[in-house]
């Protein structure tokens, strides 16, 4: 990883960081394996460059950006809480642009609703894409309501810790939605695609009633096998530190996004 | 006339101490586990990956359990000594993943574990099990034996049932069912088949050479 430069921002919670070596070595990217560990044991032959984007879609100027054209854009330091959906998060200094800076230069159309995302399909350099068994169905995909994409809070993440993403963490351009659960986050993009239709996601695919497309972070609905009213921080060292602490509605975000789900049933629109 | 060779026996005498060198080492992850746990060495969600140490070698422990009859019919290992000392240190490790779970994981928060035991079903299952190896665990001395009779087999009878919880609480607990998951399940169901299976190959095996080799090896 590289050094990579960004100006600091205002989304800067007050909370001690979660120490670099958890959140490069603690992951959930099943293209390498589904073991925490996995990811960064088994990514080390993926090749982040070159790298490009295609945009396409419900668009006025499909196009592709190449990864210097990303690296390009006005990068900020945003310091997120992660939540995961099996009940631990994390503190992240990422670096990265609104993605609604790059959504404005491929012009969205007017009957544009949806934004649909899609990670690289690898199986030569991503074990967890070859073989017998198969975790996922792959690609990996996600999705966001346009609005949802559009958000401030929203970013395409090149960096973190001050250094351009490892391969663990989903070199070389990721997606960050901090109010959802971790698994929004959709690693490695190489297609964002604009729809009119909600699209399909992967783990909802998988266990349509354990997960659903909006996973907003809600200590109020139950993961069908376990509770998500609480949360254990890790990296607070060990089983003594007290790292378990409640979880908060949209993590911690409502005040910037709640009001995207005005009117919507979160139990019904989990 | 096939004579199967027997695996070089332990000396009568090394028996009880093997017994208890088996109890101390069956330990060690544990206390290796706790070790890394307690002092941060453990990665990431340090509680979640104890409590799954634990529980792991409590499936394993249950395995090798039910592995001690199969392996005495079809290779003439008499490890009979050991079925108890694997037996108990499942039971062990069992309580132990319960404890993990309710103190360091659940803060003895008691509503939200009474909660996750009636609503959730694999950890419903999983308590089954845990509920059912209590009789055994207590009646794993030659006082049961000699006190219970017939009975007591019956009863540890019991640990097949055991097993399967165990197994089928480990696959619904993960977010994916993967290959790791798989061989338990798939260890468990040969184990289970060989039962029924068992008095028809030991006649078998009677009639092609006359009594199994391991009998007169000892």
């Amino acid at each position: 990883a590289a050094a990579l430069k960004a100006n600091p921002s205002p989304f800067s919670p007050d909370e001690a960081l979660t120490p670099e070596k958890d959140v490069t070595n603690y992951n959930n990217f099943y293209e390498f394996g589904t073991d925490k560990g996995d990811p960064a044991a088994n990514s080390g032959s993926f090749k982040p460059t070159p790298w490009s984007i295609k945009v396409d879609g419900m668009v006025a100027s499909p196009r592709e950006f190449g990864i210097e054209e990303l690296m390009a854009f006005p990068l900020e330091e945003r310091i997120y809480r992660m939540r995961c959906v099996e009940a631990w998060s994390m503190v992240i200094p990422w670096i990265g642009f609104p993605l609604a800076k790059l959504l404005d230069k491929v012009e969205p159309l007017g009957s544009a609703k949806y934004v649909a995302f899609e990670t690289v399909l690898r199986p030569d350099q991503m074990p967890g894409q070859a073989g017998f068994f198969q975790p996922l169905q792959w690609p990996y995909v996600e999705g966001l309501r346009l609005d949802e994409a559009r958000h401030p809070l929203t970013i395409l993440a090149l960096g973190l810790y001050g250094k351009t993403l490892q391969n663990q963490n989903g070199a070389p351009v990721r997606l960050v939605v901090p109010w959802k659960y971790g698994f929004k986050g959709i690693k490695s993009i190489v297609k964002i695609t604009l729809t009119d239709k909600q699209p399909p996601t992967t783990w909802n695919i998988s266990a349509p009633t354990e997960y659903g497309f909006y996973a907003n972070v809600n200590p109020a609905v139950d993961h069908p096998r376990w509770s998500q009213a609480t949360e254990n921080r890790i990296g607070e060292g060990g089983f003594f530190g007290g790292s378990r602490r409640k979880t908060l509605p949209f993590n911690g975000y409502g005040e910037e996004v709640a009001s995207l789900y005005a009117g919507m049933d979160l139990k019904a629109n989990f | 006339m096939t004579v199967i060779p027997a695996i070089p026996a332990l000396p009568r005498k090394y028996h009880g101490a093997s017994v208890w060198a088996l109890y101390a080492v069956g330990f060690i992850p544990a206390v290796f586990g706790f070790y890394l746990g307690a002092t941060g060495q453990l990665p990431g969600d340090a509680i979640k990956e104890f409590e799954h140490l634990l529980g792991l070698w409590a499936l394993r422990y249950l395995v090798a359990t039910l592995s001690i009859t199969p392996l005495r019919d079809l290779f003439g290992i008499n490890w009979l000594r050991y079925r108890r000392a694997l037996g108990l240190l499942a039971f062990w490790y069992v309580v132990m993943h319960f404890a993990t779970y309710m103190i360091l994981d659940k803060y003895l928060d008691f509503p939200t574990i009474v909660a996750d035991i009636a609503r959730r079903p694999f950890i419903t299952i999983g308590m089954a099990g845990f509920i059912m190896l209590i009789p055994l665990a207590l009646t794993s001395n030659n006082w049961s034996i000699r006190r219970l009779g017939s009975r007591w087999n019956r009863l540890h009878k019991l640990a097949y049932v055991i097993a399967a919880a165990g197994a089928v609480h480990f696959a619904m607990s993960v977010k994916v069912v993967g290959p790791q998951q798989l061989i338990y399940i798939g260890m468990v169901m040969v184990l289970l088949l060989w039962r029924p299976l068992r008095p028809r190959f030991n006649q078998w095996r009677r009639a092609q050479i006359g009594r199994p080799s391991f009998e007169r090896a000892r």
